[in-house]
């Protein structure tokens, strides 16, 4: 059975095999069912939307689900269900924007040091023993607090950190793939730093990064959501779930449609890709043990 | 065991050094001229160019950054981190008085989440793929995935404005204690029980439960005498990894239940623009969260001694 993984991990996690694995997942999938539909509605915005999300009719105030909006409308007279359909937009762009910014960097700067050792990997890795010497949403808020509310703002303070925990994992991953057979065969045979580094070595630690980012995309559009809910991110009039939710506060007696929606928005988002990650996990399992 | 101490004592150190400069060096990243933002919060929007460099020499930022930076970190180490601009009071006294309610509240938290998610966790894991076990672990992943900022709101709506039990906000009486806790502690609890199951799991895997088992020891007895005692130690180590969780929580929860704790107090000076209170309680919750990893690390190393021999 072992020399069986081996094999496998050394040729690559084939992608039909980790499908396959991934098809038993029902959860994986109800996941992943979620989240294209997520895209579709945050591409189509304009189509499914039944309002102008941003218009306000002042004699529509605080309609409760039904009178002629689907959700009820907030306490502008604005349409909240097409509010939370353009909402997506932003709360995708978040996770995808800081997702794929601190994965490149992490797996940059933890594959450096990983493969390289010495001096360099001990400045990377203290550099994120030093960030991680924070709770990581205090610091975005204060990046976010400092730096003034707006979109991209708490984007950057959330990237400032996010990185360390790719790097950590690509680092170790990379220590353990690189004494291995194949890359000591792909040495000899005179392969340069670089292709060892893309052919060899990284395809090798993905499995742990994709996992990552996976989890990593719910981990974003929760933290982004809190800093917009405190009113550090997105600002009126534009539409997104955490400031939608901070919002609703003030109306819980007369309109409660207006805290309960935009929260479940947010949750269903946030686990869908907690079900995608724990599914990719499991598929992904003999890679994994593989790279540690 | 005294070289594995020393090595993390030296880390600790470098840690914080580095972590003190950063805490400094944040109220440099503000657009603008921080003198002549605490000038205009001191005297109004229409300061004069002579005020601003008045606030600018009393505050010594025009010296070169270094001794700014020199200054200030000798101050910490006695103790003065220097006075709230909004209040006048001293920084030190004023989360002095703010941390008795986070602990108050944390510990709270932490409480509410491991009597949700050691029984919750256990059951799962002896009963593998049982219903209670898939109910139990969806559970869990819905609280992991509930934002507790909503989830509060949704406990005042239920509770205090359906209800009228609780109250909504302040602190002072048992009741005001409830939803904070439970709003905080549901989170961590959710995270908890899952990895109490996965640690049983894997403990049930070991060769010594099968022997406990073959010598014909009930089941009850093997879970709660051998397996039971010996998945805790991971357990532990995640309950002190929360903290940091906890601290992140504590923010929003004191938020929107008016708490008046750490939390509060910064979030009120990131709006206020309180400069060194904004340093004094960043510089101290990284404090405290080093120190807790590093409690975390030393018990984790003296409970399994194969890290203390790695390191050697």
């Amino acid at each position: 059975m072992h020399d069986l993984v081996i094999k496998i991990v050394e040729s690559g996690p084939p992608f039909l095999e980790m499908i396959k694995r991934l098809k038993k997942h029902k959860l994986a999938i109800t996941g992943l069912v979620i989240i294209t539909a997520l895209c579709f509605i945050a591409l189509f915005a304009p189509l499914i939307a039944p309002h102008d999300p941003d218009k306000l009719h002042l004699a529509h105030r605080l309609l409760s689900p039904g009178d002629g909006y689907l959700m009820g409308t907030d306490n502008l007279g604005r349409c909240l269900f097409s509010r939370l359909v353009f909402g997506s937009r932003i709360t995708l762009l978040v996770g995808f924007f800081v997702v794929a910014i601190t994965s490149t960097v992490g797996v940059a700067l933890g594959a450096i040091a990983g493969y390289r050792g010495g001096i360099i990997d001990e400045i990377i890795m203290r550099c994120v023993d030093v960030l991680l010497a924070f709770p990581g949403i205090i610091l975005a808020l204060v990046i976010a607090g400092i730096l003034g509310p707006s979109l991209f703002n708490i984007m950057f303070a959330m990237s400032v950190i996010g990185w360390t925990g790719y790097a950590r994992v690509v680092r170790g991953a990379v220590l353990s793939v690189k004494e291995r057979e194949f890359v000591e065969a792909a040495r000899s045979l005179g392969a340069s730093d670089s292709r060892i580094m893309f052919r060899h070595i990284l395809p090798n630690v993905m499995a742990p990064v994709i996992v990552m980012a996976t989890l990593g995309m719910a981990h974003v559009i929760l933290a982004a959501a809190a800093l917009s809910f405190m009113g550090l991110g997105v600002q009126p009039p534009d539409a997104e779930w955490g400031s939608m939710l901070n919002a609703g506060r003030l109306f819980m007696r007369t309109a409660p449609h207006m805290t309960v929606f935009p929260g479940l928005a947010i949750m269903i988002t946030v686990l869908a890709f907690n079900f995608l990650g724990d599914g990719l996990r499991d598929a992904l399992d003999p890679w994994l043990k593989e790279t540690g | 065991m005294t070289h594995y101490l020393l090595r993390r004592f030296c880390a600790m150190f470098f840690i914080l050094l580095c972590v003190s400069i950063i805490t400094f060096s944040l109220m440099h990243f503000v657009p603008g001229d921080p003198a002549e933002i605490i000038a205009e919060k001191k005297f109004g929007e229409n300061v004069t160019t002579e005020t601003v460099e008045l606030v600018r020499r009393e505050m010594g930022l025009d010296r070169p950054i270094f001794i700014q930076y020199f200054r200030w970190i000798a101050g910490v180490l006695q103790g003065d981190f220097g006075s709230s601009s909004s209040t006048g009071r001293p920084v030190w006294n004023e989360i002095m008085t703010k941390l008795p309610a986070t602990a108050e509240l944390a510990l709270t938290a932490m409480l509410v989440s491991l009597v949700i998610a050691i029984p919750v966790g256990v059951i799962s894991a002896v009963k593998q793929y049982s219903i209670m076990d898939s109910v139990s672990m969806v559970g869990a992943m819905l609280g992991v995935s509930m934002p507790n900022f909503w989830l509060g709101l949704l406990l005042i709506l239920v509770f205090s404005v359906n209800f009228g039990w609780l109250p909504v906000y302040g602190r002072g009486e048992i009741t005001q204690l409830i939803l904070p806790a439970l709003t905080l502690g549901t989170g961590i609890a959710a995270v908890t029980a899952r990895l109490t199951r996965s640690s049983i799991l894997e403990i049930l895997k070991q060769d010594y439960i099968r022997t406990a088992r073959s010598k014909g020891l009930i089941e009850t007895a093997v879970i709660n005498r051998h397996a039971l005692k010996n998945a805790l130690i991971p357990v532990v180590t995640v309950v002190g990894l929360q903290f940091g969780a906890l601290l992140e929580g504590a923010v929003v929860v004191e938020v929107i239940f008016a708490w008046p704790g750490l939390g509060r107090l910064l979030f009120d000076a990131i709006y206020a623009r309180d400069f060194p209170v904004i340093q004094g309680c960043v510089f101290l919750i990284a404090v405290m969260y080093v120190i807790v990893n590093l409690i975390i690390d030393i018990s984790y190393a003296w409970l399994d001694p194969r890290i203390r021999y790695e390191v050697k």
